[in-house]
């Protein structure tokens, strides 16, 4: 049952060909298996798992079942998963059981979807290779010598292993469309503010934003369809009517008028990537697409604006883990300012401190406007940027990251190299708008490369539809590792 | 840009992070390193721009101050580190 659709499954359970409880028995008998290669999973909930898996077997022979009834997906560890260890790769929260379900975790839960675990991930979701991560760096099933991409990386691997057909992730600079990219799945971030954040363990509150990565864009659809909607507990969640998001997944592309942003295409962009990118675009062109060349003139200050923006949000979430009501706390201190010190210091990891302390000074007193209000005008030029270019095209097209995966360790001392590969990703969680990644071929190694397919506002479902054609026209998503 | 040690130790401070010497140059030349990036956006005149801090620039949405949530304090506190009779505990903060 490896490396079926999700919506293959949710016919086959419909049609009583397997039962979910022999699905997710598969499942874990394939992670059991290959995670210990992979390290994609933290904690796997067998128990948990098989449970809601009789459950919804009992559902579907009653005929209550909900529309994802029985099938197999995972969450990233920073979803808040009630009764089950949500530790946000760090040691702060190497214990730490939750309480309560995140707002996406109760959706897919109710409408039937079997959790059998949480995913590996850059701790507090900071980093793209997942080398950060306190429970040891994700391999890629590619080739296990290099990273994954991050910070979904346990997500990604999950998937393109075919561990599970699906799994959620967050995308805050790049966090679901590079390692979806690098591992060669589909993995789409909305519009922020369509899926709730309340119970997503927060690193960057004005970015961060929930999404599906899955093998295809019709299971990314059917997936966002239950994680997106409005919820009044997360204050910046949009309150829009229920929309579905696979219904342009048919919707043909002639007269369909594609961006290439000249800036995503210069120097920088390895060979091969920009080979494979451009034959992904001629399939585009082959189903009546057309492309013309755009500019977004100030996507170079996407990084250093994210990198003010992002660890400013973060120094302030942060603050929270205190070594009080939650999480990690020093087993000696001689008084209270102590225990907050040496329980942070041991708490959080390398990357996770840098940033806080970028953050920390940022914000501090004399610097706040010359870095994080400098920052956030920066922001609005990068917006308007895209305002500008989305006038000449429906949907903005480039590569997802300018190399395929690259050994582990390569940048692992090195974070403003690091900080560099996010390039393409950043700009669209600055301007908020929806971004996917889809499958457009491999590298010269044989390694897989992403498509990045940007839209206005609210327009997940077009993108969904674009990357739904090309899949359907090529192969590239099918293929498997190993 | 770049940080001095003193600097650096008084950010340290600031985010409540303990920081041993030995930690506080390697931090110094990471952070420098960083800041090196972050300074290119200083070249950019930005005066006049809006600052955006949220893509659709919402407001704020106001609720009725009414309690919304039921009584959870046992399960919330049986995830902190040290709590008994209901209160956390701390280090002694008044002598």
């Amino acid at each position: 049952m490896s490396n079926q659709t999700l919506t293959s499954l949710q016919q086959q359970l419909a049609r009583r060909q397997i039962s979910s409880r022999e699905l997710i028995t598969d499942t874990l008998a394939r992670i059991e298996a290959q995670n210990p290669a992979l390290n994609a999973f933290i904690t796997v909930d067998r128990a948990g798992a098989l449970a809601a898996a009789d459950a919804a077997d009992a559902a579907l022979a009653a005929g209550t079942a909900g529309p994802l009834a029985g099938l197999p997906i995972a969450h990233k560890d920073l979803f808040c998963t009630e009764g089950v260890l949500t530790t946000c790769g760090s040691r702060m929260l190497a214990s730490f059981t939750s309480p309560y379900d995140a707002h996406v975790v109760s959706q897919l839960k109710a409408a039937g979807a079997v959790s059998v675990g949480k995913t590996n991930m850059d701790e507090f979701a900071m980093g793209s290779t997942n080398e950060n991560s306190h429970f040891g760096a994700v391999k890629n099933p590619w080739d296990v010598t290099r990273v994954p991409g991050g910070s979904s990386g346990g997500s990604a691997v999950a998937v393109a292993a075919g561990l599970v057909p699906a799994a959620t992730g967050t995308d805050t600079g790049g966090s679901i469309r590079q390692p979806a990219a690098l591992c060669g799945i589909t993995g789409i971030k909305p519009t922020y503010g369509i899926v709730s954040r309340y119970g997503m363990i927060a690193y960057a509150s004005s970015l961060d934003q929930g999404g599906p990565l899955a093998r295809t864009a019709e299971d990314c659809a059917l997936l966002l369809n239950h994680m997106a909607g409005f919820d009044r507990r997360d204050s910046t969640s949009l309150e829009r009517a229920p929309e579905d998001y696979a219904r342009h997944l048919d919707l043909p592309l002639a007269g369909l008028r594609i961006g290439l942003p000249r800036e995503y295409f210069g120097d920088g962009l390895a060979d091969d990537v920009r080979t494979a990118v451009e034959t992904a675009l001629a399939e585009l062109r082959k189903l009546g697409a057309s492309t013309v060349e755009i500019s977004l003139p100030n996507t170079h200050l996407a990084i250093p604006a994210y990198y003010v923006i992002a660890p400013a949000e973060a120094s302030s979430n942060l603050s929270r883990f205190d070594g009080v009501r939650y999480g990690h706390r020093a087993a000696g201190y001689k008084d209270l300012a102590e225990m907050y010190a040496r329980s942070r210091a041991e708490g959080f990891g390398a990357e996770v401190k840098r940033r806080i302390l970028v953050g920390t000074y940022v914000l501090s007193h004399g610097y706040y406007d010359a870095y994080y209000i400098k920052a956030q005008q920066l922001r609005r030029l990068i917006a308007d940027d895209f305002r500008q270019a989305l006038t000449q095209c429906d949907v903005i097209a480039g590569p997802v990251a300018p190399t395929a995966a690259w050994p582990l360790g390569q940048m692992a001392d090195d974070p403003v190299q690091m900080y560099l590969a996010d390039i393409y990703t950043l700009a669209v969680n600055l301007a908020g708008l929806p971004g996917l990644s889809t499958p457009a071929g491999f590298s010269r190694e044989g390694l897989p490369v992403g498509l990045q397919l940007i839209g206005n506002y609210f327009d997940e479902a077009r993108l969904l539809g674009v990357a739904h054609r090309l899949q359907q026209a090529t192969d590239w998503h099918l293929r498997t590792p190993g | 840009m770049s940080l001095t040690l003193e600097q650096v130790d008084r950010i340290a401070r600031l985010a409540r992070i303990e920081l041993t010497p030995a930690d506080a140059d390697a931090t110094r030349a990471k952070l420098d390193g960083i800041f090196g990036l972050i300074e290119q956006m200083q070249a950019v005149d930005t005066t006049g721009v809006a600052p955006m801090s949220h893509p659709q620039d919402v407001v704020q949405r106001l609720r009725a101050d009414t309690v919304t949530e039921g009584d959870r304090r046992e399960a919330f506190q049986a995830v902190a580190p040290e709590a008994e009779a209901g209160l956390y505990l701390v280090p002694r903060v008044i002598e």
